[in-house]
């Protein structure tokens, strides 16, 4: 049997080594995922963004255990959860330090959950090139809901907004004023906005300031997107306050299938994964049919001001790329 | 497109709270460009087997200070292997009677790193382990 099958049939040693294929990038992943592509698009993707610190790892714990007590009461659903972690790789060795599992003690003994930890590898916005991929597998292994943990973000590291359904983005009591609450960037992908460590000084600021800055949008952006994102105290070393955000996050899912707001995200995410590998493809291909030396001469007029970098991108793209 | 990276958890099962040569050793290999899953204090052999499985480990590296080897190693090499890892290498660290070592081994453990051993042994080894390199062990 080969892997996809397998991990179709439930193997988790199969799901464990596929996700390394798919992180690799191997030929066997890649016929892999054409295979399981059909499986996919049942799962709810969560991903769980905010500062580094803030406690993403700790709410997930708590999540992953709640959904799971959750969907065992809704039959008719998998209640088995997936979880990925990431965490950034050095850049100077491409080694990572993965602590995420340390925090999420009390679903690491749990078969129903599965979780993995991931490398940023070299990505910036927040996830790992092939996080997308391994959400993917994931699904069509039947796990449902999926979390997915960012790297510890700082204001723009949102590209977990294109993967995920539904988007909490976490604070903690006593970072920063209320402008930076209106800065563009992370807060403003929240779908579900949560304020941790609820029992520190500061709760009642931070919370205020994001208030104001959800009141600051304007009235017609707000009619027309129908959903205004709740703000949640939690404090995740406890347990305090994740129900409720279990409850928001199966509100959302219900707004985003009323609206049908699931499918027109399904297809900005669709389109910006076709995209990708679209460029991909083209440059690998027309690397493949640039003569010997040819990118070297052409970095050589660069930097002897021949030409400019432009001009040189130009003449290089005068080698089309082979047919397959 | 990206190259086989070496996968490694580090694990503290037991009671025994002195993780310092658990993060130098997670340190040292993170720095030789490995991927190090670290999981903390206080392990079950069941939460390690389970680590090790989910991350599709390479390597499963365990530090031990309290004298619970001879329980804890055998109950750990007996829970990858079911789970069908036959593969995973396991190393051990911490403080082990020279009496114990060659039990550990027959359990299937691969090294055991006493207190001392210079972290470029152990990066060279346990890359050899998964690479299959010749050893450049000092």
């Amino acid at each position: 049997m080969d892997l996809a099958a397998e991990v179709r049939a439930g193997s988790r040693l199969a799901l464990a080594r596929l996700l390394t294929e798919v992180e690799n990038g191997t030929e066997q992943g890649k016929a892999a995922l054409d295979t399981l592509f059909p499986y996919t698009g049942h799962a709810h993707l969560i991903g769980i963004t905010g500062s580094p610190g803030t406690g993403k790892s700790s709410l997930v714990n708590q999540l992953a255990r709640t959904f799971r007590k959750f969907s065992a009461a809704r039959v008719e659903e998998s209640n088995r959860v997936g979880v990925l972690a990431i965490d950034p790789s050095s850049p100077f060795t491409g080694g990572a330090l993965l602590g995420d599992r340390i925090r999420m003690r009390d679903i690491s003994g749990d078969p129903g959950i599965f979780i993995r930890s991931m490398a940023s590898r070299g990505a910036l916005g927040g996830l790992a090139h092939a996080t997308a991929a391994a959400a993917q597998v994931l699904d069509a292994a039947g796990y449902n809901p999926i979390l997915i943990e960012t790297v510890g973000a700082g204001q723009s590291e949102v590209d977990i907004a294109r993967l995920a359904h539904t988007v909490i983005v976490l604070q903690s009591p006593g970072s920063g004023d209320d402008i930076q609450a209106i800065k563009a960037g992370i807060l403003e992908i929240a779908d579900i906005l949560v304020i941790n460590k609820a029992d520190q000084t500061g709760v009642e600021s931070t919370e205020m300031a994001l208030r104001a800055m959800l009141d600051l949008v304007s009235p017609s952006s707000r009619e027309s997107s129908g959903w205004i994102p709740p703000i949640l105290r939690t404090v995740a070393t406890t347990g305090e306050g994740i129900q409720e955000v279990c409850e928001a996050v199966y509100r959302h899912q219900a707004y985003l299938q009323a609206s049908g707001e699931r499918k027109q995200r399904d297809y900005l995410r669709l389109t910006s994964e076709l995209n990708c590998l679209i460029s991909d493809l083209l440059v690998q291909k027309w690397r493949a049919s640039l003569p010997d030396g040819a990118y070297h001469q052409a970095l050589e007029k660069i930097h002897s001001r021949e030409c400019s970098p432009l001009q040189a991108a130009l003449e290089l793209l005068q080698f089309s790329p082979k047919k397959v | 497109m990206t190259e086989k990276k070496i996968r490694v958890i580090i694990a503290k099962p037991g009671l025994d709270g002195h993780d310092r040569g658990a993060k130098v050793v997670a340190r040292a290999l993170r720095d030789a460009g490995m991927e190090v899953i670290y999981t903390g204090l206080r392990q079950t052999p069941e939460m390690i087997a389970e680590a090790a499985l989910q991350e599709d480990a390479d390597v499963v590296g365990i530090s031990i200070l309290s004298g619970a080897h001879r329980t804890l190693l055998p109950r750990i090499m007996e829970l990858i292997r079911a789970n069908g890892q036959t593969n995973v290498k396991v190393f051990v660290g911490g403080i082990i009677p020279d009496a114990d070592v060659i039990f550990l081994k027959e359990c299937g453990v691969y090294a055991i790193y006493g207190p001392g051993t210079p972290t470029t042994q152990i990066v060279a080894e346990v890359r050899a382990a998964v690479l299959g390199e010749p050893q450049t062990a000092a």
